[in-house]
C-alpha cells in the first residue's frame, strides 16, 4: 500500500512539479501520519502552530508547494528536527501534505465576535 | 512525652544553649549586664590583642548601645511569644505553612497568644505549596509573607519553590524549625529532623540567613531578614528557629529585649553619570528599542516606563517576567523589532545574552547553533540588579553578555533620573524624526494586532479546544470586571498577553522565575488570596503537569475560602518533554516509541486520563469537565464565574490543543 502511494506520488510529482501529488496522497492517512509521527507536538493537531513551539509558523493551508514542503521536512535547518526518510517515508510526507491542504480555511477574525472584543 | 528534663534546664550549670544565648547577648549588647558571658567569655577576650583602634564613644554607643526603645517585659514568658510580637510589628498578613513538631512552640504562640491574626495561619499540605503561595501573593500584593518549614525534611520539600522565588527576585521569609542542642533534644525523629546548619540547605538561593541563639538575637535577625528580603534585589531569606529558644521561658541574662523598628530601605538607583550616558545614546539613536523583563511591578513603574517610551517613541518588547508595559499601548511590539535596533536598553533582563543572541537546539550531538539577533554595532544599555545579587553555584545568572553601558540599580528607582536625563539630552532638531518614528511604530502595532487575531482564528472550532479559543472565551466573561490573571503555569502561547487588554500591573505578573514545575497551582492560590483582599476577580490558566506536583494547594484555597477560577490547560502531557524526546529521536534517525500514548513513552499524562474536575471536587472546589467541545466552554465559564463570585474556588477541566 505504501509502495503504491509512493509510486503514484512520484508519478504525480513528475507530472506537475511543485503541485500536490493529488492522485496518490490521502488526507485521511495523512492525518494519522501527522499524529503518529509527532507533527502535532509543535504544530498542534490542525497545523495552527504556536509562538512557543513552532515560532508562530502556521502549516495549515501552507503556501509551500509540495517539493519545497518535503525538502523542508527532510532538512529544516532551523529549530525543527529533521524527518529523514528512515523515519518518515515519502508517501507519509505526501499524505501529511494532503492532510494539511484538506483542512478547512480559517474563518476571518473579523467574523468571530470573541476576537473583536 | 516531656520535651526535656526540666531539672536539667534549671540547673545552674551552663548548658550549651545557655552558653550560646549568653555569648550572643555579650556580642549584641555589651552595655548591659551579661553575667554569664562575663564569667565565660571575658578571659578569652582579654588575651586577644586588639586588631584595630578602640572605637570612639559615639561609634561604641552606635554599635553596642541599646536603642531608645522601651524594654520588653519578659516575665518568664515563652520565647515564642516574644517572637510573635516581633513578627507582628512587620504586618505580615498570612503564614501559609504545613504544621510540624519542630516549630510547635511558635505555632502555639501564633494561634493562641497571637490570636491567629497578623499573621493568620493558612494550613498547607506541603511546604512547597506554602512557599508557592507566598510567592504568588507577593506578585499581586507587593508585600511578603512568611512561611514555617519543618526541620530538614520540610525545608527540603520547600527548596524548589524557594529557588523559584530566588530566581524571580521575590521576597519570602522562610523560618525553619530546628533543634540545635544535641544534649537535650529528644532522640529519634526530632534528632533526624535537626541540623547543625539547617539554612545551608537553601543558602545558595537565599539572600541572607541567620541562626539566632537568643530572644534578642531573633528580634534583630527577623527584622533584618525582612529588611534585606525587601530591599531590591528582593529575594527569599531564611531564619533557623531553635526549638529550645522558642519553647523555653525567656531567660534573664540581664538583657533588655526590644524590637527594632523596620524602616524600608530606599531602592538602589543607577549612578547619574552612567544614566546620562545612556540617555545620550537613546536620544541619538535612529531605532532605539526598550526591552523589559522583571523591570516593574506597580502602576507607578508602568507609568514611568510609558513616559520613557513615549519620550523616545521607542518600541517596547515585553518579556515575561512582569507586565511592565500595557500591551494595548501602540509602542508595545514583538521581539522581532530587536533585529532592527541600533540601541537597546534592557531593563532587569533575566537573560540579556538570549535577548540579543539566539540558540537553536538543532544538532544531534546536543550542541546547538548560535546566531546574533542584532545588527553589528548595536549599542547595549542595561539597568539591572543582577550584579547586586549573584552567587556561584546555581546558574540562573545565565550566559555573560557584554554591555556598553551597564548600570547597577533598580529599574523603578532609576527611571525618574533616566527620564529627566532624556528630556535634557533630547535635541530640538530630533523631535520631528522621533515623532515620525512613533507613527510608524503605531501603524505596525495595529497591523500586528490584526495579524495576531487572524492567527487566533485558525482552528477556532477545533476539538480539543485551541488555546486561543480557550483564552478568548475566558476573557469575554471577565473583561468587564476588575480582573487579574494570577501567576499560573498554563503555557498557552501567550494568548492572554497578546490579546487580552492588559494595563494594570496585576493583570499579569509573570512566570515562576526558575521554571520549577509545581509552582503554578500554589502561586495561583497565593495571587488569588491577595486579590481577595482587594475584591478583585482572579483567574488562572493551570497546566496539567504542574497541577499534580502540589494539588494540595487547592485544598488550602477551599479551606480558607479563596475565590479563584482555575481553567485547566489540559493537553494530557508534559508537553515540553514530549517535544524534547521527539527531537532527540529525530536527530538519531529513530522512530520515537510512543507505546499506547500520543507522546513518547514517559511524557504523556493519559491512560488513564486524570479527572482534574473530580480531584478539585474532592478538595472542596466546584468543578466541571472534561470539556472538549468549544461550544460548551462559554456556558461552563459563566457557571464557574458565578460560583467564584460567591466566594468559592471553581475549576473547569478543559481538554486543549497542545500549545
Amino acid at each position: 500500500m505504501g509502495f503504491v502511494r509512493l509510486t503514484l506520488a512520484a508519478f504525480a510529482a513528475s507530472l506537475v512539479l511543485g503541485q500536490v501529488p493529488a492522485l496518490a496522497a490521502s488526507a485521511e492517512n495523512g492525518k494519522v501520519a501527522f499524529v503518529k509521527n509527532g507533527c502535532w507536538q509543535c504544530h498542534d493537531f490542525l497545523g495552527q502552530g504556536s509562538v512557543a513551539t513552532s515560532g508562530g509558523r502556521v502549516i495549515a493551508d501552507t503556501p509551500l508547494p509540495f517539493d519545497a514542503f518535503k525538502a523542508y521536512v527532510r532538512d529544516p535547518g532551523g529549530s525543527m528536527p529533521p524527518f529523514h526518510v528512515e523515519i518518515l517515508s515519502d508517501s507519509d510526507v505526501a499524505d501529511i501534505y494532503a492532510y494539511l491542504e484538506s483542512l478547512p480555511k480559517p474563518k476571518s477574525a473579523k467574523d468571530i465576535p470573541l476576537l473583536n472584543q | 512525652m516531656p520535651k526535656k528534663d526540666s531539672s536539667a534546664k534549671n540547673s545552674p550549670k551552663l548548658d550549651r544553649r545557655r552558653f550560646l544565648a549568653a555569648a550572643a547577648v555579650a556580642g549584641a549588647s555589651g552595655a548591659v549586664k551579661p553575667a554569664m558571658a562575663a564569667t565565660e567569655a571575658q578571659p578569652h577576650a582579654e588575651q586577644r590583642p586588639l586588631s584595630v583602634l578602640p572605637p570612639n564613644a559615639r561609634v561604641a554607643a552606635a554599635e553596642n548601645g541599646v536603642p531608645d526603645i522601651p524594654p520588653y517585659s519578659t516575665e518568664g514568658r515563652p520565647g515564642s511569644d516574644f517572637m510573635v510580637d516581633v513578627i507582628k510589628t512587620l504586618n505580615i498578613k498570612y503564614l501559609p505553612a504545613n504544621p510540624a513538631s519542630s516549630y510547635r512552640a511558635i505555632h502555639e504562640s501564633l494561634i493562641d497568644y497571637g490570636k491567629n491574626t497578623m499573621p493568620e495561619f493558612l494550613t498547607c499540605t506541603h511546604e512547597e505549596a506554602g512557599v508557592g503561595i507566598a510567592h504568588g501573593y507577593y506578585k499581586i500584593a507587593n508585600k511578603p509573607l512568611m512561611t514555617l518549614c519543618h526541620g530538614t525534611v520540610g525545608l527540603m520539600h520547600a527548596t524548589m519553590n524557594i529557588y523559584n522565588a530566588y530566581c524571580d527576585r521575590v521576597p519570602v521569609i522562610v523560618v525553619n524549625g530546628n533543634d540545635l542542642d544535641a544534649a537535650h533534644r529528644p532522640p529519634g525523629v526530632p534528632t533526624v529532623h535537626s541540623a547543625q546548619d539547617i539554612n545551608a540547605i537553601v543558602r545558595e538561593f537565599t539572600k541572607w540567613d541567620d541562626t539566632p541563639v537568643s530572644a534578642q538575637h531573633f528580634s534583630e535577625s527577623f527584622v533584618r531578614a525582612y529588611q534585606i528580603a525587601m530591599t531590591p534585589p528582593c529575594a527569599p531569606v531564611a531564619i533557623s528557629l531553635d526549638d529550645g529558644l522558642a519553647t523555653e521561658p525567656i531567660r534573664d541574662y540581664g538583657q533588655k529585649l526590644y524590637i527594632p523598628k523596620y524602616v524600608p530601605t530606599a531602592a538602589p538607583a543607577g549612578e547619574l553619570g552612567a544614566v546620562r550616558e545612556a540617555a545620550k545614546l537613546l536620544v541619538n539613536a535612529e531605532r532605539p528599542v526598550i526591552v523589559a523583563d522583571r523591570a516593574v511591578n506597580s502602576q507607578r513603574g508602568i507609568a514611568l516606563l510609558v513616559q520613557l517610551a513615549e519620550l523616545l517613541q521607542a518600541p517596547v518588547v515585553r518579556q515575561n517576567g512582569r507586565l511592565n508595559f500595557p500591551n494595548t499601548h501602540y509602542l508595545s511590539r514583538p521581539e522581532s523589532v530587536i533585529s532592527q535596533a541600533d540601541v537597546i536598553i534592557g531593563l532587569e533582563l533575566a537573560d540579556y545574552w538570549n535577548t540579543v543572541n539566539r540558540f537553536t537546539d538543532n544538532n544531534a550531538q546536543g550542541v546547538g547553533s548560535v546566531s546574533s539577533r542584532i545588527k553589528p554595532g548595536t549599542k547595549l544599555i542595561s539597568i539591572s540588579t543582577l550584579q547586586l545579587l549573584t552567587k556561584s553555584n546555581y546558574q540562573e545568572f545565565q550566559r555573560f553578555q557584554s554591555v556598553d553601558v551597564p548600570i547597577a540599580g533598580d529599574v523603578e528607582a532609576t527611571l525618574p533620573a533616566l527620564i529627566d536625563a532624556v528630556k535634557v539630552a533630547l535635541p530640538d532638531n530630533r523631535k520631528d524624526a522621533i515623532a515620525k518614528r512613533g507613527q510608524a511604530v503605531k501603524e505596525a502595532h495595529m497591523k500586528g494586532r490584526d495579524e495576531t487575531k487572524q492567527l487566533a482564528a485558525i482552528a477556532w472550532d477545533a476539538t480539543p479546544i485551541s488555546t486561543a479559543r480557550l483564552c478568548m472565551e475566558i476573557y469575554a466573561q471577565i473583561k468587564d470586571m476588575d480582573w487579574s490573571l494570577v501567576p499560573s503555569s498554563g503555557n498557552v502561547s501567550n494568548w492572554p498577553q497578546r490579546l487580552w487588554a492588559m494595563d494594570k500591573y496585576y493583570h499579569y505578573t509573570g512566570d515562576s522565575g526558575g521554571y520549577g514545575v509545581g509552582w503554578g497551582a500554589p502561586a495561583s492560590v497565593g495571587g488569588a488570596l491577595a486579590n481577595r483582599d482587594e475584591g478583585r476577580f482572579s483567574v488562572s490558566i493551570q497546566g496539567d503537569g504542574d497541577m499534580m506536583y502540589a494539588p494540595g494547594a487547592f485544598w488550602t484555597a477551599a479551606r480558607h475560602k479563596i475565590p479563584l477560577l482555575t481553567v485547566m490547560h489540559n493537553n494530557r502531557g508534559y508537553h515540553q518533554e514530549v517535544m524534547h524526546v521527539q527531537r532527540l529521536a529525530n536527530f538519531r534517525n529513530r522512530t520515537v516509541n510512543v507505546g499506547n500514548d500520543l507522546g513518547p513513552i514517559g511524557t504523556s499524562i493519559m491512560n488513564p486520563d486524570i479527572e482534574y474536575h473530580k480531584l478539585a471536587e474532592s478538595v472542596g472546589w466546584w468543578a466541571k469537565g472534561p470539556i472538549k467541545d468549544p461550544a460548551e466552554l462559554g456556558p461552563a465559564i459563566k457557571e464557574a464565574i458565578a460560583v467564584v463570585k460567591s466566594g468559592q474556588p471553581a475549576l473547569l477541566n478543559v481538554w486543549t490543543q497542545p500549545r
